[in-house]
């Protein structure tokens, strides 16, 4: 009997169809997210200026109000982490390629996975209806943080947003852990993992542990906008020269605890998948085994544990003491050791590597200065010293987007580029990639490079006026032009992308099996694998996951199904 | 095709699908409540000297107690109606099944009352910060026995009879998944009522 | 749990119906504790400790955790350890405030 449209397509239970949903949708929310930001950079290139095309449709004189700059700020971050990187990197690549790499037919629950897709549909949609509504959007910051939160318009639905957010996180990690453990090939033993599979168990153990304790704080925090409790407002208050009427006695330290205690382990969940992705390419394309493997996955382990007991460097400015404030220095400083192994391995897996630098290599390869450069600007964040004149700088601003833009995206755009055969049976367009590539590196830089600058040079994040009343700061503004330029240019330069996503998905040259001669299981699965079902007959592993160049072998990779007598 | 593991335990694990998964969803869940005692904590000592004590005492003890005995029992009933399916005893599942449910439902009732009492005498979440963590903490541990009850309900139905006649195992399986959640909103309820009533 | 035989669990059962008298009493003894002339310390200290006693019973029997496979134990050592974090650590950093005012 053949599957009606409706099951097959939309509420489909096949994790390669949600996958693809879950894929679809999340670009759709960057490109979103990214047009959001767009808007934001004309202000801040050419404060008070009317803003062209849609300016004179939504705004009177077609400038953008500040009270809008704040929502399209705090849309832009929610909207990119929230709708857009996770679902890609663990709702996409996680759940079309763990089942693939480990050799199963699906994921452990396939209605529970539905679900997940369906309530992360609804949250984006209550998100961007929020938009519409009298009220406009949240314009708090992603961080949200109360008193002003619990004021603001447009936080409610920002609130339940997030509730069923949370709640697809959730059940997808849920479902990510259980078919890892449970659903292995047999001879799938731990340490024969490819690292991608390794980097989404632990995403998704902080995502379970980390992801509650929002839930609860936002929970708390619709109680003190809908019924007017005062778990986030003090005794006193005041607001707008007059004293608040709730009771108060809370305390907006609280929610800044529970914020973080999700939002640190939240930049792991970033950023872990997206090094997943990159130690796959660069396996392939140098045509070598990764070096240190092991490290590589007790690095991993490391680091999301420690991402549970770094968040209040956050918070160095609430006059926390000095012992607590050397704990959480001392922390966060440990947790850059994991990170920079992990880096330092890739790095020296590209050392005597015969390097193919194809589209996907190339977006790995850029992925490790840029992530470096994000990293190491870090630690003086995590300094309480140098973190009193950083914090709410452009400074920051300008630090972990180098770690989730020309990082993370990057590494999602190699893996889209890596595994598009699989989804489609075709290969990407080289050249398109290429004149993708190039532009995108170049103007990633041109847009957070003087973002270093400005911050040093003291201008305050979140600002309206892109630091004009900042008379100390006068001679760095030129940059935001710059920036904004190449901002324009970035996005302009996208649509090299989309069409050649579309192109090649009808036209590209066709893949085969296995087109990057690559080790490991997904590519023994005919591409698109099979509907429900994946592979052609039951997996069984024998070697470990990047057997490439092995001296004295016939070809120079040896999948991960090839028993060990064929050998020499 | 099969996903694997859905009833049988895989070998090396000791452990069937839903197994692990229920028990992750509860790790979840152990977070989810440690965020909010420690709002409760964190709201206790910001408060004045002995002020969540008095406040307190606007509660009504015996009630709870109650509430905590009716709770208890029907962990007992829950674990015993698996303990039945494992002896090949529908009819008696059957029984403690029912008597789960029942006491579900005196538990909601005296909460309705509790919050009844409580609204009568102008005391809402907006009285104080421990009223106000009380009516959380209590709402949402309520909504996990609303959640509870309908998993509890399908399967004590008609749709459960199905279930046993065709894949015994499975279905015993469910019930001792569902069994863990129920002990788990049990134990929720055994910290929440010194916490919020005796303190 | 495959391979119960019937005197199993029935043995099993007796465990239960014990479960259960230790839960009510210490019920009655955590209310009768509360009447006490204490200090809020001490009587903090008591609650909590008969809280866990019979949380360990309720997730030692009821939920089979004494028998339970390694990996889910585990993981629940995980989840607790991040529990306490999360109780304690943002209560030190506000305590720690406290101190420098
Ligand atoms: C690639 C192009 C991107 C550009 C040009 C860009 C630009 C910006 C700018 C200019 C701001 C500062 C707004 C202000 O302080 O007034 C900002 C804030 C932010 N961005 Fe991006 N962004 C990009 C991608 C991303 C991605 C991929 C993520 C996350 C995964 C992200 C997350 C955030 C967050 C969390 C904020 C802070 C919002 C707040 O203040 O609450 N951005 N971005
Ligand atoms: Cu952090």
């Amino acid at each position: 009997m053949p599957e009606p449209f409706w099951r097959k397509y939309i509420f489909s239970q096949d994790h390669k169809v949600i996958g693809i949903q879950y894929g679809l949708t999340a670009l759709a929310f960057l490109f979103f997210g990214f047009c959001l930001m767009m808007i934001m950079r004309w202000q801040l290139a050419y404060p008070e200026t009317p803003v062209p095309l849609i300016g004179e449709f939504l705004w009177e004189n077609g400038i953008l109000l500040p009270e809008v700059y704040n929502s399209l700020g705090a849309m832009h971050g929610t909207i990119m982490i929230f709708l857009g990187v996770v679902p890609l990197a663990v709702g996409a690549f996680g759940n079309y390629f763990v089942p693939l790499q480990i050799g199963t037919i699906d994921m452990a629950f396939p209605k529970l996975n539905m679900t997940s897709y369906w309530s992360y549909f609804v949250g984006g949609v209550i998100m961007v209806a929020s938009f519409f509504t009298p009220e406009g959007a949240a314009r708090s910051g992603w961080t949200s943080y109360p008193p002003l939160a619990d004021f603001e318009p447009g936080q409610t639905l920002w609130l339940i947003g997030m509730v069923f957010l949370i709640t697809s996180s959730l059940l997808g990690s849920i479902n990510i852990i259980v078919t890892i453990v449970q659903l292995r090939a047999p001879g799938l033993t731990w340490m024969r993992l490819p690292f991608f599979v390794w980097t989404q168990l632990v995403t998704s153990f902080l995502l379970v542990l980390a992801f509650p304790p929002l839930e609860a704080a936002a929970v708390l925090q619709l109680m003190d906008r809908v019924v007017g409790t005062s778990f986030f407002l003090p005794s006193g208050l005041v607001v707008s020269g007059e004293i608040i009427s709730a009771t108060g006695g809370g305390s907006p330290l609280l929610w800044q605890h529970l914020f973080w205690f999700l939002a640190h382990p939240e930049v792991y969940v970033l950023i872990l998948p997206a090094m997943g992705i990159v130690c796959e390419v660069i396996a392939n394309n140098t045509r070598k085994p990764i070096w240190g493997y092991k490290s590589l996955v007790y690095a991993a382990i490391f680091l999301g544990f420690m991402s549970f007991i770094v968040w209040a460097h956050h918070m160095f400015m609430t006059g926390m003491g000095a012992t607590m404030s050397a704990f959480f220095q001392t922390t966060t400083m440990i947790i850059s050791i994991p990170s920079v192994i992990i880096l330092t391995a890739f790095f020296l897996s590209l050392w005597g590597g015969s390097i193919r630098y194809n589209t996907p290599m190339l977006f790995a390869l850029a992925f490790l200065p840029m992530f470096g450069i994000g990293g190491l600007t870090g630690l003086p964040l995590g300094l309480a010293a140098s973190d009193i004149s950083l914090h709410d700088t452009y400074y920051v601003i300008g630090h972990f987007h180098y770690v989730v833009a020309p990082g993370t995206i990057f590494a999602l755009f190699a893996g889209i580029y890596y595994w598009f055969p699989k989804m489609t049976g075709r290969k990407m367009n080289e050249t398109l990639g290429k004149l993708h590539f190039w532009p995108s590196l170049i103007f990633m830089n041109g847009i957070f490079l003087p973002m270093f600058i400005q911050g040093l040079a003291g201008i305050s994040r979140r600002l309206w006026d892109g630091g004009a009343i900042y008379s100390h700061a006068a001679d760095t503004l030129w940059l935001n032009e710059v920036m904004s330029v190449s901002a324009w240019l970035l996005g302009l330069i996208q649509f090299v992308f989309i069409v050649n996503f579309f192109y090649s998905m009808k036209k590209g040259e066709k893949a085969g099996r296995n087109p990057w001669d690559a080790t490991t299981l997904e590519w023994v699965a005919p591409s698109p694998p099979i509907a429900h079902g994946n592979f052609e007959s039951d997996i069984e592993v024998h070697r470990s996951a990047y057997e490439y160049s092995v001296p004295g072998r016939k070809r120079d990779f040896t999948p991960q199904t090839e028993p060990k007598k064929s050998d020499n | 095709m099969e996903i694997p593991y859905t009833v049988k335990e895989r070998p090396d694990t000791g452990l069937n699908n839903s197994k692990l998964g229920i028990w992750l969803f509860l790790a979840s869940e152990v977070m989810l409540f440690g965020g909010l005692f420690s709002a409760y904590v964190f709201l206790r000592l910001g408060a004045p000297e002995g002020a969540f004590h008095e406040w307190g005492k606007e509660l009504n003890v015996p009630l709870a107690t109650l509430n905590t005995m009716v709770l208890i029992t029907s962990s007992v009933t829950m674990v015993m109606s698996w303990a039945s399916l494992k002896m090949n005893d529908f009819k008696k599942y059957k029984l403690y099944m029912g008597l789960t449910l029942l006491c579900a439902v005196i538990f909601l009732i005296v909460k309705y009352f509790e919050y009844t009492a409580k609204f009568d005498h102008h005391l809402y979440p907006s009285t104080n910060t421990f009223l106000a963590i009380y009516f959380t903490l209590t709402g949402l541990h309520g909504l996990h026995i609303i959640g509870g009850m309908i998993v509890m309900t399908y399967f004590w139905l008609p749709a459960g009879n199905k279930m046993w006649h065709s894949e015994p195992e499975h279905f015993a399986n469910r019930i001792e998944i569902a069994g863990l959640y129920w002990h788990f909103v049990d134990l929720v309820w055994i910290f929440l009522f010194p916490i919020l009533y005796l303190l | 749990m495959s391979g119960h035989d019937n005197t199993d669990i029935q043995s099993h059962v007796r465990t239960y119906m014990m479960v259960f008298g230790a839960l009510a009493i210490l019920t009655v003894l955590t209310v009768g504790a509360s009447y006490l002339e204490v200090t809020s310390g001490e009587s903090i200290f008591i609650a909590l400790i008969i809280a866990s006693v019979k949380g360990s019973l309720v997730a030692s029997y009821f939920m089979h955790l004494i028998s339970e496979r390694a990996m889910i134990i585990n993981i629940l050592l995980l989840t607790i350890a991040f529990f306490f974090v999360l109780m304690f650590l943002p209560l030190m950093t506000a305590t720690d405030a406290a101190t420098i005012l």
